[in-house]
């Protein structure tokens, strides 16, 4: 067998290993990740052998089943990775001079960050909207499927260096405010100031799996979808387009996008840089 | 823009690093406009650099140049370009898929990302590119494009401005093609051009 042939019939093996990986964890755990996209998903699940301490792929079978403590430990590798506050700041500058307007003309108004993970753009979202006077007026609803890294995100604590690239953001963002006011240092870390976290409820919510549980005014889910498969994507914006009001928003990451042909004539695309739309129907 | 299919090539990526944007300026305004192989580039970008150089590179190239998106479709007669700070990847089914996971080795989009998928996905019906740059990024990526029967090719570091980079390449595939930047250009119309 030439190197190449069996370069490609590792790689073969190591697919069919990957499947079965997946397979397991779904009918073990409950969780699935079967259609997340594949490139990625390689690449995760290698990390994670690599952390595991295992040499194939198809070693982290028994491992996972068998060791439920272990499959907690790393089933953070499929999460979405940590962020920076205000990341993307002309999107944030976006949502304060161009959507914020219309929220503020409801007299209540609810808010999904969906996929959170360790909470920062929850935070950013809640920062801006306190600068705008409308925070007591809202209600957000931040979630993911990992429970660990929702309580991460509930204590809001974060590295002291994380905090150069934050400031520098916000203020990219539009901010005016010292961003030290929402915040206390402590030795190497931050935590964000409690009244942030009033209006905020953390909770587990998987997008594969669960359903539409409030109706709200304006969806927040960047640099989530890029992990799903097309089919996968679909399922998703649905939920985002049945969790929706009608005119209600959806703002998606600046390299994402809705051009699947189903939700011609329900979303409108209304900012097209940074990928924010419209439910209209 | 008319442009052909290739059975012999599925997409040509190119990796660069300090002096890049030059380098695969360079070699993409050489490319004519019916190349038919999907171009995909990675640029290391110092952070806080207005991510400028697709617009660059589309004034001076006759084909279409993009910005990469999630799950867009690789045709001919295009060039990808990696957005800053996410990793970029090739899937199989002849998509690009993005994603914001940790760097590796200090850099995202990281060349040997892009790479490594690509090889994955079609294997020996790549073309790997790597170029100049200050650090080792592409190096590993281009071994497997390599080990899976695909083609190989280096700027040569003489002519390179940041020669690290491209001498890191050769060191891992001592077989690689090696040229100057015009010579890069001419092998690959050459190779993938499918005339």
């Amino acid at each position: 067998m030439t190197a190449e042939a069996s370069r490609g019939g590792d790689a073969a093996v190591e697919e069919i290993e990957i499947d079965l990986l997946l397979e397991a964890i779904h009918r073990r755990y409950g969780y699935d990740f079967r259609q997340y996209a594949k490139a990625s998903i390689r690449r995760k699940v290698r990390q994670m052998a690599s952390t595991v301490g295992v040499q194939r792929i198809g070693e982290l079978i028994p491992r996972l089943l068998h060791d439920q403590d272990l499959f907690g430990r790393v089933v953070g590798t499929f999460a979405t990775p940590v962020t920076e506050m205000f990341r993307d700041p002309p999107f944030f500058r976006y949502l304060r001079e161009s959507i914020v307007p219309y929220l503020r003309t409801y007299p209540f108004v609810r808010i999904w960050v969906a996929g959170c993970a360790t909470g920062e753009e929850v935070y950013s979202l809640a920062i801006l909207l306190r600068e705008e006077g409308i925070y007591d007026r809202c209600t957000l609803f931040a979630t993911d499927f990992v429970d660990p890294v929702l309580r991460r995100a509930a204590e809001g604590i974060y590295p002291l260096r994380s905090m150069k690239t934050n400031i520098a953001n916000y203020l990219q963002a539009g901010g005016g405010r010292a961003f030290s006011d929402y915040y206390h240092a402590d030795y190497d870390s931050v935590i964000m100031d409690a009244s942030l976290r009033d209006n905020i409820t953390f909770a587990n919510h998987n997008l594969v799996t669960d359903g539409v549980f409030s109706e709200v005014h304006l969806v927040l889910c960047r640099n989530v979808l890029i992990y799903f498969n097309a089919a996968l994507q679909s399922r998703v914006l649905n939920l985002f387009h049945d969790s929706l009001l009608h005119g209600g928003f959806l703002a998606l990451g600046s390299k994402e996008s809705l051009r699947q042909p189903e939700f011609a004539g329900r979303f409108a695309d209304l900012e097209s840089t940074w990928k924010v739309y419209r439910r209209i129907d | 823009m008319e442009h052909g299919t290739c059975d012999l090539f599925a997409v040509v990526v190119i990796g660069g690093s300090a002096g890049g944007i030059r380098a695969v300026s360079a070699i993409v305004s050489s490319l004519p406009a019916g190349f038919p192989v999907p171009v995909v580039v990675a640029l290391h970008q110092r952070g806080g650099e207005p991510p400028y150089w697709p617009e660059y590179l589309a004034r001076h190239s006759e084909l279409r140049v993009v910005e990469a998106e999630d799950k867009m479709e690789l045709a001919g007669g295009t060039v990808y370009c990696a957005p800053a700070d996410y990793h970029l990847m090739v899937e199989e089914g002849g998509t690009l898929a993005l994603s914001v996971d940790d760097k590796v080795n200090f850099a995202r989009p990281s060349i040997d990302v892009l790479f490594l998928s690509a090889a994955e996905a079609f294997g020996g019906r790549t073309a790997g590119v790597v170029l100049t740059g200050a650090n080792e990024d592409g190096a590993a990526g281009l071994a497997e494009i390599a080990a899976r029967g695909g083609l190989a090719l280096v700027q040569d570091p003489r002519t390179a401005e940041w020669p690290a980079m491209p001498a890191a390449a050769l060191r891992r595939v001592p077989r690689a093609v090696v040229a100057d930047l015009h010579g890069l250009a001419r092998d690959l119309v050459r190779f993938c051009g499918c005339d």
